[in-house]
């Protein structure tokens, strides 16, 4: 128990000297495997996370060396068909859904909050044992002869494939729940648990995309839930829902399917938002532009979400009429994203810019996710949708938002936390050289995948013609480039938990919570509730070069 | 396998029309790939403005803006109405037209016109098969030129989706229900038919070709091709039929297991069955297995096939015999 939000002085260079923090204040392996902790907790997700994201890296080298050429290089068509549906599933439901509420947020949340931890800790345990089950029956179908469906299992292929499907989809299934957990804490938490003088409008931003987000998680994650066990009832017992062998319908599993997995989009990139407004706020050293139209658009995008599933069907046959209205409502979600967007940019507007490393990726997010967005537009649009559909276009776009707007958010987030979570600062030159290596490599590899999409190489192809050979040899090329990078990144951030120069409490000089209790904060974040400001006024902090980071002006009274 | 590989051989060394495009897009090869390109270049355009005016921006500010020491930030606004609502509105306008091109181009591409050509297309695994008016069954899709063409789709086994980046068109074909699109072809010549909708290990195989014809050369095509068992060697012909009667999906001819056993070595072989007995594989034999497939069943295979007692005339049936004697090793 500390007394750090109460007084002046323990903001000193004191402070960060005490013992007592949650790495330290318990010791043995159990004390971690049974945490109720959130930070904790946080930092498991965080380490089992990143190992799927190194599974699923592994695989798509593995993809992108077997497209170096046409024909047979590394692997036979039945082992590339397996090793793209590991790499979609692995990377989808076991890091990039889990990734940023999960681990950065079940981290921050309640710190930025002023809380203690969230409003169910033993909830927030079980769903983390859920997501190691449900990664324990995704990894046993490896073991089992792996899946060849795709990530997203359509019928009437995934009901008559004799692989593992049943495995992984009761993985996904049972990685729904511990989605569907972590999504209802959060809301109660940031319901229940705000500090007096916190009012919605007075939230940071990251807080207001992860409750957005959190309602898609409890919303939509169900429909899944239930689309998988009717497809594993199928598989098992062959009860017809689909297979029209057996009086079913495949295009109404498609119809299932979208309803979760394009709302889950928003799962993927709400969260990321968030960050990106913490990002630059800070990095501009100025308050956030427009904080109730970015708040606002990350609910309308939560919600609108939920209405443009069929846009994903242009080509299944569905009617025109359901494609007109989903094409219209399509275009719909895309206002929010450009807000944000346009706010980011005024919020640099006569800032006072620096460009540590989480900076870079914010910016590369702007560069990125601004391809990703507007390539949408392609795709939104019935003519041209058409011609692009299941094409290297659509991969090229997907990645373009997930990778370069989730990914990136992702580490900009995790090189921003790291000192708060770890208590140490990481290499700043060896972290812009990894963001530029990544940075350039990931442009190398997936815009070539736009030009191949528009010349009509179609998606999950193990062979391809000839004339497609330049254009994938880049891109193989430039997936090399991006594993060097996130190697480098690896190599500095391991070195940093045992070299790394001792954190301040605040080193960039954010204005929210967090950065008001020291790094790494202690067991229970807040002695009392702090009182609360607003959380982008940074005329509050200012640099002190004794400590080496910034020190607020003005203490809360509790 | 190996087949369809051979396939994608030929096409490599084939020189497409398709190979004629532009370096963003394929050729215009149909009525309507000329509107959908037009759309494609309009949202490519603001995109690209937008694009370029966010990255500008960003590096403009990055520039201007950077931290410099001693010097304290301007104070600028937190929100600006009229601003945030400028860049809300203006691009709700723009994506409402976008959305209205797309949608107005699409409607051109869904309706085909009362006259077109019908023709029905299976996607099996992993391959199409092109039913025309008069019976005849091609691997590969012959179109007339200038006259539209309506496709009616469907499948087999799993969904399949038929793609001529040529035309701009793309269709599932789906199991238990018919589908269909529509196109004209411009330009006589030869363009690439792919699989886009996953459909397991040879899916990146499942590639025909689009053979537009010329002006009164389609009906001189379709003349030979219907008559085939006429006018090509009965081992050509019967090539021909072991791909589009079925064969193909149970016999192999590389001495690959199946649901039916290799055609590989078949021909003169004494044969094992599975009632204990022997018998000498002659034409006799291939001619009995094909119209009373029950009559001799192999040993180690269930009775599985389908007569195609009336289903195959008898010249058919001498070409798929003589077929199968081309596949003995000297």
């Amino acid at each position: 128990m500390i007394a750090s939000t109460t007084s002046p002085s323990t903001i000193s260079p004191a402070t960060n000297e005490r013992a007592d923090n949650y790495l330290t204040h318990k010791t043995g392996i159990l004390s971690w495997l049974v945490t109720l902790d959130h930070k904790r907790i946080g930092v498991l997700y965080l380490i089992s996370i990143l190992f799927a994201f190194f599974l699923g890296g592994v695989f798509a080298i593995l993809l992108r060396t077997e497209l170096i050429g046409p024909g047979q290089t590394i692997m036979d068509n039945d082992t590339y068909n397996k090793i793209f549906t590991l790499h979609g599933a692995i990377m989808i439901f076991l890091f990039i859904i889990p990734g940023i509420p999960a681990a950065l947020g079940n981290f921050i949340l309640p710190i930025m909050l002023g809380a203690k931890d969230v409003a169910f800790p033993r909830l927030n345990l079980t769903s983390y044992y859920l997501y190691v089950i449900g990664a324990i029956f995704a990894l046993l179908s490896i073991l089992l002869g792996a899946a060849d469906t795709g990530w997203t299992f359509y019928t009437p292929y995934s009901t008559s494939t004799s692989t593992s499907v049943v495995t992984i989809v009761l993985g996904a299934f049972i990685l729904g729940f511990s989605s569907i957990l972590t999504g209802l804490n959060f809301i109660v938490t940031i319901h229940t648990l705000r500090p007096p003088g916190m009012t919605w409008f007075r939230m940071p931003l990251f807080l207001w995309s992860l409750y957005g987000t959190a309602i898609i998680q409890v919303l939509a994650t169900p429909v899944l839930g239930i689309t998988l066990l009717l497809l594993i009832i199928e598989r098992t017992l062959g009860v017809g829902f689909f297979d029209p062998g057996l009086g079913g319908d495949p295009v109404l599993y498609q119809h299932f399917f979208w309803f979760y997995s394009h709302p889950a989009v928003y799962i993927m990139i709400l969260p990321a938002m968030g960050i990106m407004s913490e990002l630059v706020s800070t990095f501009s050293h100025k308050h956030i532009f427009g904080y109730k139209f970015i708040a606002y658009s990350s609910l309308a995008i939560a919600i609108l979400g939920f209405l443009v599933w069929g846009h994903h069907m242009f080509t299944s046959g569905q009617s025109s009429l359901m494609n007109m209205i989903f094409s219209l409502l399509t275009f719909s979600v895309s206002i929010p994203s450009a807000i944000k967007v346009f706010n980011w940019l005024a919020t640099m507007y006569k800032g006072s810019i620096t460009l540590e490393t989480p900076m870079l990726y914010a910016l590369s997010f702007i560069f990125l996710f601004g391809i990703g967005g507007l390539t949408g537009l392609f795709l939104g649009a019935l003519a041209t949708d058409v011609h692009l559909h299941d094409t290297y276009f659509v991969v090229a776009h997907f990645h373009y938002v997930m990778f370069g707007g989730t990914l990136i958010a992702f580490l900009g987030g995790l090189h921003y936390w790291w000192p708060k979570m770890i208590g140490k600062m990481y290499n700043e030159t060896m972290g812009k050289i990894a963001c530029l290596l990544i940075f350039v490599g990931f442009n190398a590899t997936f815009f070539t995948q736009f030009l191949l999409g528009m010349q009509g190489m179609p998606r999950r192809y193990a062979n391809y013609h000839e004339m497609y050979t330049p254009l994938h040899q880049i891109s193989t090329i430039g997936s090399y480039v991006m594993a060097v990078g996130f190697v480098v990144c690896a190599a500095y951030l391991i070195h940093s938990l045992f070299r790394g120069r001792k954190a301040p409490a605040n080193p960039w000089g954010s204005a929210t919570l967090e950065w008001r209790c020291a790094s790494p904060p202690p067991h229970d974040n807040f002695s009392a509730p702090p009182t609360v400001g607003d959380p982008y006024d940074m005329s509050d902090v200012r640099f002190d070069p004794q400590i080496g980071g910034y020190v607020f002006k003005t203490q809360p009274t509790p | 396998m190996n087949d369809a590989n051979g396939f994608m051989n030929y096409l490599n060394n084939t020189v497409l029309a398709q190979e004629r495009g532009s370096f963003w897009l394929p050729p215009q090869a149909s009525t309507t790939a000329a509107d959908v390109d037009w759309v494609f270049q309009f949202i490519f355009g603001v995109s690209a403005f937008f694009f370029i005016l966010i990255v500008t921006l960003m590096i403009i500010f990055i520039i201007r803006f950077k931290r410099r020491e001693g010097v304290e930030p301007g104070a600028a606004p937190h929100h600006s109405m009229a601003l945030e609502l400028t860049w809300s509105i203006i691009p709700t306008i723009i994506v409402v037209l976008i959305f209205a091109f797309g949608f107005t181009t699409y409607m051109n591409m869904r309706i085909a016109p009362d006259n077109a050509y019908e023709i029905n297309v299976t996607g099996q695994k992993w391959k199409w098969l092109f039913t025309y008016p008069n019976g005849h069954v091609d691997e590969n899709l012959h179109v007339p030129v200038d006259i539209p063409v309506r496709l009616i789709l469907t499948s087999v086994d799993v969904i399949h989706s038929l793609f001529v980046p040529a035309f701009r068109i793309k269709m599932d074909a789906v199991p238990g229900r018919y589908t269909d699109t529509w196109f004209q072809a411009k330009d006589p010549g030869e363009y690439l038919l792919f699989c886009a909708e996953y459909c397991g290990t040879s899916h990146s195989d499942m590639t025909s070709m689009v053979v537009v014809h010329k002006v009164g050369e389609f009906e001189k095509w379709m003349q030979d091709a219907a008559n085939f068992l006429n006018t090509m060697p009965p081992a050509e012909a019967g090539t021909r039929l072991y791909k589009i009667r079925g064969c193909a999906q149970c016999h192999s001819i590389d001495g690959t297991g199946g649901h039916g056993p290799t055609f590989k070595n078949l021909f003169g072989r004494d044969v094992a069955l599975k009632n204990g007995s022997t018998v000498a594989a002659d034409e006799n034999y291939i001619r009995t297995s094909i119209l009373d497939p029950m009559a001799d069943i192999v040993a180690g295979f269930e009775p599985v096939m389908p007569t195609y007692q009336g289903k195959l005339k008898a010249e058919e049936v001498t070409a798929i015999i003589e077929y199968i004697k081309t596949l003995r090793e000297e």
